[in-house]
């Protein structure tokens, strides 16, 4: 193999270049990227980034890794077409870029709702660098903002806006927060803290527009039951869609993302596809599409050992992520998806401990600042509930057994 | 203030740091092998494990809540001077501190 293209140059793209030269490639890595610049992390996007504005502090790796690594990067390039026959892709410059094998690691982009006014100035995505410095200059003047999705990056935004001093609104749909990726009774500690924190929440109400004020500029949002929120500034929080259109368009399966075996390749076996854009084998047999940090290192590891060693093994890392809503962390071991059984351990003066069982066996642990009953769940996902249970569900006490043993 | 890493064969590499930042951050910035990050200093991945020179370990102060659990999870062996590095803030105390890298970090 002389040549592997990567699209995408974010977290994914670049661990994918970052680990095919650790495992030993010795070839030409080209990796063609939309977005400006080197390389970045998003999870601060919404996090310290809103408060310190700091974007060298993002870059994965500074510009001396990739010229000391031979990893040539393009960016501002936008990949238009992969011409699968000719083994090459096309770029909006017009470019052509023969591979011997390509990655495909474009993400997702931020979903917009069918609802009118999206595209009145004051309402804003946060997705990339340019969205949130967007964001961050839009706050220093606002003093009532609404969000729409009551999900991770809308409450994280909440959080910091509120420690800015700016009032907040926040608007879910379903009847909780986090409802897609969270147990109801992490959700309903979390409630309670955005609660404290001043921040208005509205659930179980869908955002039916954007209203606007003097010029046109976003004012608020009307709800579905007859009722407006004002606000100055609008994030619209709804989700992502993965950007699979590229691949669609080539001929490669797709539904909800871009289908991969359980060695993350596509059915073209030149193709591989990982991160937020990859549906690859979940646990429970159906397709598995994360939105995470692991998931798109974890892929970009087993990719790179595939291509370098001929490692066929499946991929099967447990997987792990984590939100900071003001002072609270939450992490998130395992998959909550089938589980069929919840234990929520109380712990004092603090968040509850959520076990999330699937099949009597462990399938999902979620905390809150506690680092280390966290990693000990990390280790003990899939463990029989009776073997938890012999420990009064202390996962660091069970996890040193199974170490002893 | 300054940072020398010493990796595990002995190769010795001093870089500028600014103060607040961590440990972690410094090494990623600079392009120092040995110290991943993964999780951006979340306490989530222990790819930031360091060991803290003998003559530093003091200045430096104990380990974190919950960090002696995320270093159970360390690729490299844990000694008394481990640290996760993205728990170590640079501060005018700790200019010119020197850290030992591990073997492997995954
Ligand atoms: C605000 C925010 C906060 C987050 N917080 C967390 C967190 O706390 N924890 C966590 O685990 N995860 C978090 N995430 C999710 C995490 O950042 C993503 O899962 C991760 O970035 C996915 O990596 P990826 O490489 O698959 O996609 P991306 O990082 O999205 O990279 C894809 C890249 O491909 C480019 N691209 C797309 N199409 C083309 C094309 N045709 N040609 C060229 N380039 C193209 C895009 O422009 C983009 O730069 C957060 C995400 C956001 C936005
Ligand atoms: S960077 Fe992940 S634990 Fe330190």
């Amino acid at each position: 193999m002389q040549r592997i293209v990567i699209i995408g140059s974010g977290q994914g793209g670049q661990q994918a270049a970052a680990s095919l030269r650790q495992e030993g490639f010795s070839g030409e890595i080209l990796m063609l990227g939309e977005e400006p610049g080197l390389p970045y992390q998003r999870p601060p996007l919404s996090k310290a980034y809103m408060a310190n504005g700091d974007a060298g502090a993002l870059l994965l790796k500074p510009a001396a890794f990739y010229e000391r690594s031979a990893i040539m990067l393009r960016d501002g390039v936008r990949v238009t077409a992969i011409d699968r026959a000719a083994r090459a892709v096309l770029t909006g410059d017009g470019a052509r870029h023969a591979y011997d094998h390509l990655i495909l690691a474009t993400g997702a982009r931020n979903a917009r709702p069918p609802i009118p006014g999206l595209d009145a100035p004051g309402v804003v995505g946060l997705r990339s660098l340019a969205d949130a410095e967007r964001i961050r200059r839009r706050l220093a003047a606002t003093r009532q903002a609404v969000v729409v999705g009551g999900g991770f990056i809308g409450l994280e935004f909440a959080a910091m806006a509120r420690a800015a001093g700016v009032g907040v609104t926040v608007v879910e749909a379903t009847p909780r927060l986090m409802a897609r990726a969270v147990s109801p009774e992490m959700a309903a500690h979390f409630l309670d803290l955005h609660r404290a924190m001043g921040t208005e929440l509205l659930l179980g109400v869908q955002a039916a527009g954007v209203l606007t004020g003097a010029a046109g500029h976003a004012a608020g949002v009307a709800l579905a039951d007859g009722r407006e929120v004002a606000g100055d500034l609008v994030l619209m929080a709804t989700g992502v869609r993965p950007n699979a259109e590229l691949a669609e368009a080539a001929g490669l399966a797709c539904a909800n993302g871009i289908l991969v075996d359980a060695t993350l390749a596509t059915a073209d076996p030149a193709i591989s596809a990982l991160g937020d854009v990859a549906a690859f084998p979940g646990p429970l047999g159906a397709p598995l599409r994360l939105e995470s940090v692991q998931a798109a290192v974890d892929h970009a590891r087993h990719v790179a050992r595939r291509l370098v060693h001929g490692d066929g093994r499946p991929y099967a890392a447990v997987p792990w992520f984590w939100s900071d809503q003001g002072k609270a962390k939450l992490q998130i071991a395992g998959l909550l998806s089938g589980a069929d059984h919840s234990l929520a351990l109380p712990q004092p003066d603090a968040a509850p401990v959520v076990l999330l069982f699937r099949q009597g066996r462990l399938a999902a642990v979620e905390t809150v600042n506690a680092p280390g009953i966290h990693m000990a769940a990390r280790r003990l996902i899939g463990a029989p509930q009776d073997s938890l249970r012999a420990h009064g569900y202390d996962l660091r006490a069970a996890v040193k057994a199974v170490s002893a043993a | 203030m300054k940072i020398t890493f010493v990796a595990a064969d002995g190769t010795r590499t001093q870089v500028q740091a600014r103060e607040g930042d961590s440990v972690m951050h410094t090494a990623v910035q600079n392009d120092v092998d040995g110290i991943i990050g993964e999780c951006g200093g979340s306490m989530m991945c222990a790819t930031c494990h360091c060991y803290v020179d003998d003559g530093w370990t003091e200045a430096v102060g104990g380990q974190e809540e919950g960090e002696s659990d995320l270093l159970d999870c360390a690729a490299s062996e844990v000694r008394p001077t481990s640290r996760l590095s993205c728990q170590i803030r640079m501060r005018a105390e700790l200019d010119g501190i020197v850290i030992h890298l591990p073997e492997s970090q995954l």
